[in-house]
């Protein structure tokens, strides 16, 4: 199989195991990303791909080809790292031409490969510059400008992004999405941002601790999280947790918190065998739906972001986040009715915090 | 504000004075004639400059002689050379690549041999010279230029092992693990990434041995022999044992000789030698 394969691979340092079985599957042409808050294990596991860090177990495929034992330049992969990692003493052209010339690639050669790559990222005039004349956008082209060179079955990106200011960022981040598309290369993406993951990544898998959270695309991770981890992890401003029980009244489904029940609309048919069993009930802001004929709810405050607002209710005993668009004015002390979207809602067993929802 | 910096410029201006003061007097007395000396103050300016005695400090009196040698430091200044520029360059070089290998590659034990190094550095000469005079002569070289050099090299290569396993423990993570993807083994990461990062790093430890090297005495007149005898050594023997009148400005002029290159080297390396202390981080 072309692409990247993680078979039962197992980290331990000090004899303490902090990853167990990670079992993985990157297609080719994948734009893969890690991701997962700090200490999570996902720049560990991108540095046991690179081979920067031997696996304590089980074993890694590149393109079909077990390198579990090879060296991180016999793997055929590249990398691009947060700090950017450019030589200091090097210009730019040599930085991008080091691998190259470490393979042992004549001269020639290597001089028309930089050009291109130079070209493609548009910083042929900085070609003769040293990496500390470059601004940090600058320098990142030519970190990618130095993976981009070695045309290698598979890109490692380890936050490439983090130490970029927010515009630049968000420049980057639509440069390296098209770069993907342009170039279909399989990439694996190391981040703790979640819009990034959102954006750019065909696949993501969120890591927690050592293991495996989900791997699903951006799309079901965000609407149908596969545990409350997930469900907190990813979506700003974070989803909403309260714990209850579903109850059915008559044909109207409620969540009861014991100081209240919040109405549910559009309920699916497999939460009816959910009725009566205390559970967590997640609802993200946009689930939370104004209605004058829903659960008596008081404003606590509204925070405007401009094109939308939060608002901070008080509802059933518990504090909730509902999104709403920019037109209405919120004032705090006020009561307003609100419902909870059913269709989209998640919940989770209240003990091991799996989702118990499915589709 | 005013006050303090005046306290400030008097202050300095005092230190420079008093570190001053016995090298103009040693620079007027090597250039008086030996009535002057006799007669006038040390402080005064010399009536008729002549660099008669440096001349004679430096080649030796021909005329008078004992025995082969005319008894000049120009000598000993050759040798001084023979042993400081290779046991320089061993002794730089090899500190560079052990610092380099004890701060990147994690070697077993590569702490317990830094410890080990820092105790070395530690340790007065003294204290080792029997030992190391035996071992020397076991290698059938005491008594000679390369039995010196090898003594500096050893005592030498503890230093500089420090200093740059010092600055390329500062070199980032990041930098390295490139490094390894972009396929650098051992000597091309030195070579090509390290070595070069390290330039001011390799100016100080340059400047550092080779005060330390040429300004020897101790090893220089226990390990040379005759044939290896520094110019610190040979200044030794001229000014402590002449017979007759003192020659008070051929003693100045042959200290000043002999001092003289440590000083060029840091008036011509100033600048570099500052920017080596100060570097510490490496920024991309």
């Amino acid at each position: 199989m072309n692409g990247v394969e993680l078979r039962d691979v197992t980290k331990a340092y000090a004899g303490i195991t902090v990853m167990e079985n990670i079992n993985l599957e990157i297609s080719d042409g994948d734009f893969l990303v890690l991701l997962g808050p700090s200490g999570c294990g996902k720049s560990t596991l991108l540095n046991m791909i690179a081979g920067l860090e031997p696996v304590t177990g089980g074993s890694i495929d590149i393109n079909g080809r077990d390198v579990t034992a090879l060296e991180p330049d016999e793997r055929d992969i590249a990398m691009v790292f947060q700090s950017y990692a450019l030589y200091p003493t090097m210009s730019v052209r040599k930085n991008i031409g080091f691998g190259l010339k470490m393979a042992g690639m004549p001269k020639p050669d290597i001089e028309e490969r930089v050009k291109e790559v130079a070209e493609l990222l548009q910083i042929t005039p900085l070609l003769d510059r040293k990496p500390s004349q470059l601004s940090g956008g600058q320098q990142q082209r030519v970190a990618i400008g130095r993976a981009l060179v070695r045309e290698p079955a598979v890109f490692l990106f380890d936050e490439p992004l983090s130490n970029l200011d927010a515009k630049l960022r968000a420049d980057m981040r639509i440069e390296l999405k098209r770069l993907h598309e342009r170039l279909g290369r399989t990439i694996v993406y190391v981040t703790h941002d979640q819009i990034e993951a959102m954006t750019l990544a065909t696949k993501v898998v969120v890591l927690d601790r050592g293991s495996v959270q989900q791997a699903d695309t951006p799309e079901n991770v965000y609407r149908r999280p596969a545990n409350r981890f997930v469900a907190s992890f990813v979506g700003a401003p974070t989803m909403n947790f309260v714990d209850g029980t579903l109850v059915r009244e008559g044909d109207q489904m409620f969540f009861d918190t014991g100081k209240g029940k919040l109405p549910l609309v559009d309920v699916p048919a497999q939460a009816n065998e959910m009725v009566g069993r205390p559970m967590t009930l997640g609802a993200r802001p946009e689930h939370l739906m104004f209605d004058d004929a829903g659960i008596s709810a008081r404003v606590v405050l509204a925070e405007p972001t401009g094109p939308d607002q939060y608002v901070r209710l008080a509802v059933a005993g518990a504090e909730m986040t509902a999104r709403s668009g920019p037109e209405q004015a919120f004032k705090p002390g006020a009561d307003i009715g609100i419902v909870i979207d059913g269709a989209r809602m998640s919940l989770f067993d209240l003990e091991n915090g799996q989702a118990l929802l499915e589709g | 504000m005013r006050y303090n910096r005046w306290a400030l410029y008097g202050l300095l201006c005092l230190a420079a004075i008093m570190i001053m003061a016995p090298v103009f007097i040693m620079i007027s007395t090597s250039l008086k004639s030996m009535d002057e000396i006799r007669n006038g103050s040390i402080f005064t300016l010399p009536a008729d400059p002549s660099f008669a005695a440096w001349s004679k400090a430096w080649l030796g009196d021909c005329t008078q002689t004992l025995g082969k040698k005319c008894g000049g430091l120009s000598s000993s200044f050759m040798t001084s050379v023979q042993i400081v520029i290779p046991a320089l360059i061993l002794s730089v070089g090899l500190g560079a690549v052990t610092g380099y290998s004890l701060a990147v590659w994690k070697m077993k034990g590569a702490n317990v041999m830094f410890a080990a190094l820092l105790v070395g550095m530690f340790i007065p000469p003294q204290v080792t010279l029997y030992p190391l005079i035996i071992m020397i002569r076991e290698l059938g070289i005491f008594g000679s230029i390369p039995g010196l050099i090898l003594v500096h090299v050893i005592w030498g290569v503890a230093f500089t092992t420090m200093m740059f396993r010092n600055f390329f423990k500062t070199v980032p993570q990041d930098l390295l693990k490139a490094a390894r993807i972009d396929g650098a083994g051992f000597w091309a990461l030195f070579w090509h990434v390290m070595l070069p990062l390290s330039l001011p790093i390799l100016g100080v430890a340059m400047i550092l041995q080779f005060t330390y090297i040429w300004n020897d005495f101790l090893l220089g007149l226990t390990f040379g022999g005759r044939s290896g005898q520094p110019m610190t050594v040979a200044l030794n023997n001229l000014v402590g044992s002449q017979f007759g009148e003192k020659e008070y400005n051929v003693d100045m002029a042959a200290t000043m000789l002999t001092a003289l290159p440590t000083l060029a080297v840091y008036l011509l390396s100033g600048r570099l030698f500052v920017r080596g202390i100060a570097a510490g981080a490496v920024k991309g």
